[in-house]
């Protein structure tokens, strides 16, 4: 046998150099031998001829007016134009807001951060917007920033607790500021939900859901691992039966049935949170599913050792169980909120007006008949960029906290 | 000195985990049957006001007085609501059994691709992938059926592709089996090879067991009733006439016509599901560890029996508990039928019927009721499978 130090001198045994050069690379990954080389060929055929009809069809056939003529229908659908200020402000304090929270959780300013922080700059590059939005996109970075500089003199620092404080508190005023308080006069007359559609519908959707089912979800995880018997009964039965349905299903029953469970004299809950509480109920057995998936990976030792330093039930689930059970999951957790997300297209089916709905009714205006293809393609590409987004954030934070690593 | 035991320090009651335990057992119990009395009230007094009409499924034995676009078993407007529901339920199987088989087969192909060693293929399938993934099914459900199927020319000018399958806006013709009088013998016979398939199939495996040298039992199974089949064929005059589509004036004629709302739902579901069964592949093949390839091949093995006897069935063991719950994902998403008019069950019972009857509860009784026990069923399925192919530790 050699040493080392002698085969370093040896250049026959180096690794061949053609290991960088473009052409080595093509050789190994593209035509390393003969059915390789022919699938390549094939496979590059077929993306060219893809290729080439789709851009015909983008550049020549496809009428893109119809985006712009319907604009401001498909971002905030019904929402009256002189109460859009109110989705600005909105959007201001959730730039605030996502700066606060990441000043409270993570306290540094990451190349992240700097991501994050320059989508709305970057959003103010779409040739569609006016200067208007653009300046607003300008304050919605502003805010954020400014927002994340504050915080560092705020008197708690790193607490994950009071960044979801920040956080609810923020649903809150944000439904306030987008429904109104003062009637039909008044600074912010009431813009009623049915009003309320295209994209702003579908995040608000997806938002709130994702908020809210999650809590939801992690306690009924917790109930089907429970040793008391009747709340593991009252959980299994919840899970599998919700599971077993589809959702259009729920949504129906909500939109029908509901007033049927409530006694007459009970303020009929409007639509669009008829809507939000079948998509909650919905979700949160799934989220209950993929949680106990994380419960089931912790080992006895963990609960026995919490036992052993005398934590009681309750502090031994939220300090020491929970968060590994949490971070084991995110991954999942993150397709299930990606899954809601699209879900919420399900909404259009009975009969409100998200971007899909939104999206129907464009393209069943006489105006614009026969664009379906340029209006569904730009649908469907948004709740591309929204989904492909959180799955691509979700790998990186699955990175940070080194799940599988450790 | 008396030593106090342990045991015998007992905590303050409220501090006790067993009357803890009891105590928010029985608050939860209470707080969950009081709301489901509560609802149930608030819909027996509803009920009372507004129909005056007890909860009952005697109305399915009235006739339903409504078309259904298609249908695999005879309907027509005269039959009852129950038939109407059969109707939808059948075609429902239809469209989940037929996407299942395709979604599988494309997904596998994918999910292969995808960990394919050239460059390209694994990029294509990546795209997919990572497409489909992240879009709504709805929205790629309406865009199959108002931006493809229906921007299709005319039957006249129609896209014609070997087969011949005619592709216009009135749907997609294809070529269709007639049967003639032999039909009905010629199934025996195909069930008789089903039988003598299993059967040699068994005494293979029994073989192989007992010889340890495992036979290609799959391949048997299908020659033996490929063979059964076509001794048959050649035998019986012609059990099958192939009535081939052409064009006559405006419409086709002949063959079978799939509708653009079955092929629009139908295509849409493979394509999306295929995204998801192809991550499960992937997933599944690169779980089995690399160690277990390099001991088939230092046994011995050569690379197509490492696959089929090493690296596929443990591959299975991951692959299998997530695709049937796409299978069943399959299945309830083809609920969206009702977006693009094709009468499934949610469509024919949750929307139809349900207008036509006003009854909310029983009908969804129904529908919730028909979707539960599939999925029961199914989970419980899997559940014995599970237990079958188990890893058995210690």
């Amino acid at each position: 046998m050699t040493t080392a130090a002698d085969t370093s001198l040896d250049r026959s045994v180096m690794p061949p150099s053609e290991r960088r050069t473009l052409l080595g690379w093509m050789r190994r990954n593209l035509f390393s031998d003969l059915l390789n080389s022919a699938l390549t060929v094939v496979a590059a055929a077929v993306v060219f001829l893809v290729a080439l009809l789709l851009l015909r069809w983008a550049l020549t056939t496809a009428q893109w007016g119809v985006i712009p003529a319907n604009f401001n229908l498909i971002m905030r659908g019904q929402y009256p134009a002189e109460e859009a200020w109110r989705l600005w402000l909105a959007l201001y304090l959730l730039g605030g807001v996502i700066g606060l929270m990441w000043r409270l959780i993570s306290g540094k300013f990451s190349t992240a951060a700097l991501i994050v922080f320059l989508i709305p700059l970057a959003l103010r590059e779409v040739p569609l917007f006016s200067w208007m939005t653009r300046f607003h996109l300008l304050v919605v970075a502003g805010a954020g920033a400014g927002a994340f500089y504050l915080g560092a003199y705020l008197p708690i620092q790193r607490s994950v607790r009071a960044a979801v404080y920040v956080l609810l508190g923020y649903l809150v005023v944000m439904l306030v500021i987008l429904r109104g308080y003062s009637g039909d006069a008044g600074p912010m007359p009431t813009v009623t939900t049915i009003l309320w559609g295209g994209l702003l519908l579908s995040l608000l959707l997806a938002f709130f859901g994702i908020t809210l089912s999650f809590p939801l979800g992690v306690a009924l995880a917790l109930g089907r691992q429970s040793k008391l018997p009747a709340i593991r009964i009252i959980s299994v039965t919840y899970i599998e039966f919700i599971r077993g349905v589809p959702l259009i299903s729920l949504l129906f029953m909500g939109q029908v049935m509901l007033q049927l469970f409530l006694p007459d004299g009970f303020p009929l809950v409007d639509r669009v949170l008829r809507a939000l509480v079948a998509i909650i109920l919905f979700s949160a057995a799934y989220t209950a599913e993929n949680v106990r998936g994380g419960l089931q990976s912790i080992s006895r030792g963990q609960y026995e050792a919490a036992q052993a330093l005398g934590l009681s039930t309750y502090r031994t689930t939220m300090h020491i169980i929970l968060p590994q059970a949490l971070r084991a999951v995110i991954p999942v957790l993150v397709g299930q909120f990606i899954s809601l997300f699209k879900d919420t297209t399900l909404v259009a089916l009975v009969g409100l007006f998200d971007l899909l709905g939104i999206a129907r009714t464009i393209t069943a205006n006489p105006d614009w008949l026969g664009t379906q293809q340029e209006v569904f393609v730009v649908v469907a590409l948004l709740f591309w960029i929204f989904s492909y987004t959180m799955s691509y954030a979700s790998r990186r934070i699955e990175q940070r906290l080194g799940v599988g690593e450790r | 000195m008396q030593e106090i035991h342990a045991s015998q320090i007992r905590p303050p009651f409220y501090r006790d985990e067993r009357v803890l335990g009891i105590f928010t057992q029985v608050l939860v119990v209470v707080v969950v049957v009081g709301l489901g009395l509560f609802f149930y009230n608030n819909m027996i007094t509803g009920l009372r006001e507004k129909h005056t009409v007890a909860i009952s499924f005697s109305f399915l034995g009235q006739v339903a007085g409504f078309d259904i676009g298609e249908s695999m078993i005879e309907y027509s407007r005269e039959r009852t609501y129950a038939r109407a529901f059969v109707v939808g339920l059948l075609n429902t199987f239809q469209v989940a059994i037929l996407g299942i088989i395709f979604a599988t087969a494309l997904g596998i192909v994918i999910g292969v691709m995808r960990l394919s060693t050239n460059f390209l293929i694994s990029r294509i399938a990546l795209i997919y992938i990572d497409f489909f993934r992240n879009i709504p099914l709805l929205v790629l459900l309406i865009f199959w059926a108002q931006a493809v199927f229906l921007k299709l020319p005319r039957v006249a000018e129609a896209i014609v592709l070997p087969g011949p399958i005619f592709l216009s806006n009135r749907g997609v013709a294809v070529p269709w089996g007639l049967p003639t009088e032999s039909w009905s013998t010629y199934q025996i016979i195909l069930a008789a090879g089903l039988v003598l398939g299993a059967a040699v199939a068994y005494f293979l495996r029994e073989q192989g067991k007992r010889t340890g040298r495992m036979p290609l039992i799959t391949l048997w199974f299908l020659v033996t009733v490929a063979a059964v089949g076509l001794i048959g064929w050649i035998f019986l005059p012609q059990p099958l006439t192939f009535d081939q589509p052409v064009l006559e004036g405006f419409n086709t004629q002949g063959g079978k016509i799939l509708s653009q709302q079955f092929m629009a739902l139908l295509s849409g579901l493979i394509i999306y599901t295929a995204a998801f069964i192809a991550e499960i592949v992937r997933a599944g093949i690169q779980s089995v560890s690399k160690g277990q390839r390099e001991a088939a091949t230092a046994l011995g093995l050569n690379p197509a029996q490492t696959l089929r006897l090493v690296i596929f069935p443990q591959a299975l063991r991951v692959i299998i508990p997530p695709l049937t719950s796409e299978y069943l994902n399959l299945t309830k998403n083809s609920s969206l039928a009702i977006a693009i008019g094709y009468p499934d069950l949610f469509a024919v019972a949750g929307n139809t019927i349900l207008n036509q009857t006003g009854r909310e509860i029983e009908m969804f009784t129904m529908i919730m009721g028909t979707y539960l026990s599939l999925s029961l069923l199914t989970s419980f399925l899997m559940n014995v499978y599970n237990r079958r192919i188990r890893l058995v530790e210690r």
